[in-house]
This record gives C-alpha cells, sequence and structure tokens, in this order.
C-alpha cells in the first residue's frame, strides 16, 4: 500500500495500483491515472468506459471483465482494445479507481 | 531469474474435444486482458475450434473421460457425446461464458494472433479456405518458434 498525490489529493493505492477507497475516487483524478497507464488523452469513448466501470461497481460491488464490458459498456472488444491497450478491463478499473475487476471470461 | 511478470505467451490446442479447447481459449483471453501479448496456435485435432464446419460442433469426449465418472459402456452409446455436450454447455452458457465460436471470435477482436498449423492441415487435406476468417496464417513449427520468441509457450 502506497499513498500517492494525484491531482492534488492524497489517495491510497494498493501494490497493483488499485484504489483501496473508491469513494475517494473524482472525476479530475482520471486524466493523471490515464497517463501513468499510457493514455495521454481522455476521449468521450474513454469516458463512457470509466462511468461504465463506476456504476457497475457501485451496482455489483465488483467490476466488469472485458467480455460484459463488450457485450454492455456500448463499446465493441476491438475497440476497447484500441482504447486500452494494456487490458481494457484492468486499465479502466485504475484509471476510474475502483478494485481490480476478478473474473476470468 | 526473479519475478518478472509474463508479457507474452504462445498457447497451442491440440485436441479436438470442449474440455480440450477452452482451456486455451480461456487463457488466451485472460492473457490479452492483462495487457499480455498473446498467440493462439492450433494443431492436430485443435484444428477443429477454427475449422468454419465443425467449430460449432465441438463435444465432450464421453468415452475414455474419467474425470466424467461416466462407466466407459455408457459413454459409448450413441448419443452420448451430444446429451452430455448439450449439458454442459447450457452450464457454461449459465455462467455466462461465451460459444466456442463466439469466444474465438472474441479472442481474434482482442488483438490476438490465431494461427494454424501447417503439418496438421497437410495431414487432414485441409486448406485456408476451410477456417473461419479470424485464422491470421498456416504456419510451420519454425514458424511459431519465431513468433512464440521471447515469451511463453503453453501446450494444452
Amino acid at each position: 500500500m502506497t499513498t500517492t498525490m494525484v491531482a492534488g489529493h492524497a489517495v491510497e493505492l494498493n501494490d497493483e495500483g488499485f484504489f483501496l477507497d473508491p469513494d475517494r475516487w473524482t472525476d479530475d483524478m482520471a486524466p493523471e491515472l490515464a497517463k501513468h497507464e499510457g493514455i495521454d488523452e481522455l476521449t468521450e469513448k474513454h469516458w463512457q468506459v470509466i462511468h461504465f466501470m463506476r456504476k457497475e461497481y457501485a451496482a455489483k460491488g465488483t467490476g466488469p471483465t472485458v467480455r460484459v464490458l463488450g457485450k454492455t459498456s456500448g463499446v465493441c472488444v476491438k475497440e476497447l482494445y484500441e482504447l486500452f491497450p494494456k487490458g481494457p478491463a484492468k486499465t479502466a478499473a485504475k484509471i476510474a479507481g475502483i478494485p481490480k475487476p476478478r473474473g476470468c471470461i | 531469474m526473479g519475478n518478472e511478470p509474463i508479457t507474452k505467451v504462445s498457447i497451442i490446442v491440440s485436441k479436438g474435444s470442449l474440455e480440450g479447447v477452452y482451456p486455451g481459449l480461456i487463457m488466451a483471453n485472460g492473457a490479452r486482458a492483462e495487457g499480455m501479448e498473446a498467440n493462439l496456435f492450433f494443431t492436430f485435432f485443435g484444428l477443429d475450434a477454427i475449422h468454419k464446419k465443425r467449430h460449432e460442433h465441438i463435444k465432450v469426449a464421453t468415452v475414455g473421460n474419467p474425470g466424467l465418472h461416466l462407466a466407459t459402456w455408457l459413454g459409448g452409446i450413441p448419443g452420448m457425446s451430444s446429451v452430455m455436450t448439450h449439458y454442459m454447455e447450457n452450464q457454461i452458457e449459465k455462467l455466462d461464458i461465451p460459444s466456442i465460436p463466439e469466444f474465438i471470435e472474441m479472442i481474434a477482436d482482442t488483438g490476438a494472433g490465431l494461427y494454424a498449423c501447417k503439418a496438421s492441415v497437410d495431414l487432414f487435406r485441409l486448406t485456408k479456405d476451410d477456417f473461419i476468417d479470424q485464422v491470421h496464417d498456416i504456419i510451420t513449427v519454425g514458424e511459431f518458434y519465431e513468433k512464440a520468441a521471447g515469451g511463453q509457450i503453453i501446450f494444452t
């Protein structure tokens, strides 16, 4: 666990870089978190996925896998990988300030 | 060697049964989800998983499969494999795991490479036209090792 400054706020991240307390996350942290993941600019599609991650986590207590994202977020699997080349569910969860989604498919 | 993260995997699918095909697909899909580079190489009966006419009809092996806990003579009854496959497919669908054709299409969309083994393709007298469009190429074992360079190889 480490405490890091993100967009002027002190937040606690686990060893992999995921938020320990998703409630601490605010929209203005996303661009900085994205840069850390190699994404220089968040497009409207990125935001669509980020907000979907937040919504799913709030409703189910866990983030969606790539398969679920592809089926229900309105962004197809191919495009998800273009937006988040290092793994859509994992990267988007980091940027959205939620824990790493658990699920094999 | 420390605990460096795996950045690339090449997965060989050599079996043509339902339980032989799914593990390799799950591993390839999971690798891409983790941001790893992934290649799938289909060889021998594993080729059925990318065969246009056969990939929708991959069945559970009901004979010589002790894990099924079914007497061998019972597993050999005509239609038993279809019945067991139907049952398994239902369970798989309940868990929202995609069917094999859908799963392979999804894996191709993740950017993983799909390849057929040349020796097996020649053995079964197949051509590229027999395979689904997502298959990139028919490659030799040597070409497979070139593609696998710098990563882990997983045989299923």
